[in-house]
């Protein structure tokens, strides 16, 4: 990105906003920002919508503080809650159907490629657990299988939060919501082994209880998908309003289900990107 | 890549010399193609277009394109198709019948987001029940999607048609999809000589910028942008918005009406048009028309023809000023529901003189004299 574009105009400098002032001073394009920088610089992320404590809204704080390249990042949604949260974040940002995300995603890679052969241009797909797992799976797995240079992040708060608060194929076995009135009778889908054989060269499942792991898994999932191919991150994010939590409970909540094991975190790197990542990262896993 | 001419569109179209070419419809396609710098095509397969798209791969693997590939399903091809569009290049793809109606949420959306697509539909039957004949009752569907639609009679217009409607789609004040539709089978599958612009002449490329909406490539402001985010609020503002972006849509449709008649020498042609009957129709049925109004000729009976390029925009004042003395309107189509008579009953003056009718369906051809019956019905 030329960095002229945000550039605010000398005529200019008195009509526009405190928070695009902010963003051109002290904003995290071309800087090297990450998480233990948050509260020191503009976020990509404003006045955003979504219900206090919610867990998506942290989790996207935290993956916009965490993308190597903000200036080059180009991000595709999908419809639901995130997708309230979007129109407030300062990057190109795509927002086309329901279930969809990662064919747009497919074909606007391929088109920036053409386009700007010798300039890094992430596509970075982030949508919920509805998006990923039910409505859109056809799309998301058959980009995995053409081997598509996108990362895919799902924010998993277990349930289609935006509508009401229905079942989803993420939500947990037993759990009674909307639309699984005597309780979700088949179990939570295991996307991440899913995205393994997929043909996914990196997969991790964490949360924003643990923030440095969390943008360890962007930054390498980023990197990857630039390198080498299809990338998956799985974000537990949890949704206080259809699951009856305080907002205050939510962290506490991430951090039981990793404990107790019903919520696991971990990574899977494969050899092309264990390669890539000692030599970027000097070595350190 | 091939080594291509740049030449401007009113020389590929009108000045350039044309070698006459004996193809079928779908090889019309790939000779648009090859002529249109295309950047990337999307195929999926569906008969009666999987043929054209076969062809476009050809050209991809001869140079003429940058990208191409295989998606998994119609619906997704028309979202690989948007992301690409999205990026600034100039795509194309294909489908039809069912393929269509697989993909129908996406175009509406082509036109919302702004998208210069052109697609090409080569129309047949939709299961109900299950058919692979020709028809064009998905262009029924079509008709409110806000995309522009362009009707080809022959492989000549698909031709055409298909290198215009990308000069049409991407004018600034236009820049909305184009769909160029031709009878699949009928067109497609069926050898005729064309007339066809030199094979080392292109058209010149896209210029994403020309777009009125920022391309998504973090390279053009403003930064903070989002496709399209209008409904995403429930607030008055946000809903004026999104009420005014249709209107602006809607202008953009009309604002093609200059462009379509240019091009393509008027929205419609007229032969005969003072003649008491007129046949009106698009497609092959214009083809089948001709054949009627030649024998009724030879019956002594006077009948003109109006052959309808472009179905959107409609030709609504065109037809109005046409058929005011007119006694009677024949509408023969390719499809069960009428779609195209109930257009023009919409416009014309006094609607009882439209007959619609002969239809035909389901996979038939339409018999010369199925016509030739209504206009001697309508002469008694």
């Amino acid at each position: 990105m030329n960095k002229g574009l945000v550039k605010i105009s000398p005529c200019f400098e008195d009509v526009m906003p405190q928070e695009y002032k902010e963003l051109v001073e002290k904003g995290s394009y071309g800087q090297d920002y990450g998480v233990a920088d948050l509260g020191s610089f503009k976020e990509l992320i404003e006045e955003h919508p979504l219900c206090a404590g919610c867990g998506l809204a942290l989790s996207m704080r935290l993956i916009l503080a965490s993308l190597p390249n903000p200036e080059s990042t180009i991000i595709v949604g999908s419809t639901g809650c995130s997708a309230l949260a979007f129109s407030q974040v300062a990057l190109h940002n795509i927002h086309s159907l329901f279930g969809n995300q990662n064919a747009v995603a497919t074909g606007l890679k391929r088109a920036l490629k053409l386009r700007f052969p010798d300039e890094i241009k992430d596509v970075v797909v982030i949508a919920g657990d509805g998006a990923t797992a039910d409505i859109g799976l056809d799309m998301v797995m058959q980009s995995w299988f053409r081997r598509e240079n996108i990362t895919t992040i799902m924010l998993d708060n277990e349930a289609y939060a935006n509508t009401g608060g229905q079942e989803s194929g993420m939500t947990a076995e037993k759990a009674v919501l909307n639309m699984a009135p005597k309780g979700k009778n088949f179990p939570k889908v295991n996307l991440a082994d899913v995205a393994q054989v997929a043909g996914c060269a990196y997969v991790a499942t964490c949360n924003p209880a643990k923030s440095r792991v969390l943008e360890k898994a962007v930054k390498r999932a980023i990197l990857a998908a630039r390198e080498i191919g299809p990338t998956y991150v799985q974000i537990y994010a949890p949704c206080p309003t259809n699951y009856k939590l305080k907002p205050d409970e939510v962290l506490a909540t991430v951090k039981n289900r990793e404990k107790e094991g019903t919520y696991p975190t971990g990574e899977f790197i494969s050899a092309k990107a264990q390669e890539l990542f000692e030599s970027l990262e000097g070595g350190s896993k | 890549m091939i080594d291509q001419k740049i030449v401007d569109p009113q020389h590929l179209f009108f000045e350039a010399d044309r070698e006459k070419r004996f193809i079928t419809g779908s090889e019309a396609v790939k000779e648009a193609i090859k002529r249109a710098n295309v950047d990337m095509a999307i195929s999926y397969p569906i008969t009666p277009q999987s043929e054209s798209m076969h062809l476009v791969g050809d050209l991809f693997a001869e140079g003429y394109l940058k990208e191409y590939f295989r998606g998994e399903n119609e619906f997704a091809v028309m979202s690989e198709v948007t992301g690409a569009a999205m990026a600034g290049v100039r795509v194309f793809t294909a489908t039809g019948g069912p393929g269509t109606l697989r993909a129908f949420e996406m175009f509406p959306t082509w036109v919302g987001a702004r998208l210069p697509i052109v697609c090409a539909f080569l129309t047949r039957g939709v299961n109900s029940p299950l058919t692979i004949q020709p028809d064009t009752i998905e262009m029924a569907f079509m008709l409110d999607t806000g995309m522009l639609m362009l009707h080809a009679e022959d492989a000549q217009d698909l031709y055409d048609m298909l290198l215009k409607a990308f000069i049409i789609a991407e004018q600034t004040d236009v820049h909305i999809p184009i769909g160029v539709y031709a009878d699949g089978f009928f067109v497609t599958h069926t050898r005729e000589t064309i007339e066809v612009a030199p094979e080392d002449d292109k058209l010149p490329g896209y210029n994403p910028y020309s777009s009125p909406v920022p391309v998504m490539d973090m390279v053009n402001a403003p930064v903070r942008q989002m496709r399209d985010p209008f409904v995403m609020k429930s607030n008055f503002i946000s809903y004026a918005t999104h009420a005014s972006w249709q209107q602006e849509v809607l202008a953009a449709g009309e604002r093609a009406r200059k462009h379509i008649d240019y091009y393509l020498n008027g929205l419609l042609e007229v032969e005969n048009e003072k003649a008491d009957i007129l046949i009106m129709t698009s497609g092959t049925a214009v083809s089948q028309s001709r054949e009627a109004i030649a024998l009724a000729r030879e019956e002594g009976i006077n009948v003109g023809l109006v052959k309808l390029k472009s179905i959107r925009p409609f030709p609504t004042e065109e037809i109005k000023a046409l058929t005011e003395n007119t006694k009677a309107i024949i509408v023969p189509e390719f499809n069960r529901v009428g779609w195209l008579a109930r257009e023009i009953k919409s416009v014309v003056k006094d609607s009882d003189k439209v007959m619609g009718g002969p239809r035909v369906f389901g996979g038939m051809t339409m018999p010369v004299e199925l016509i030739l019956d209504e206009i001697r019905r309508c002469v008694s």
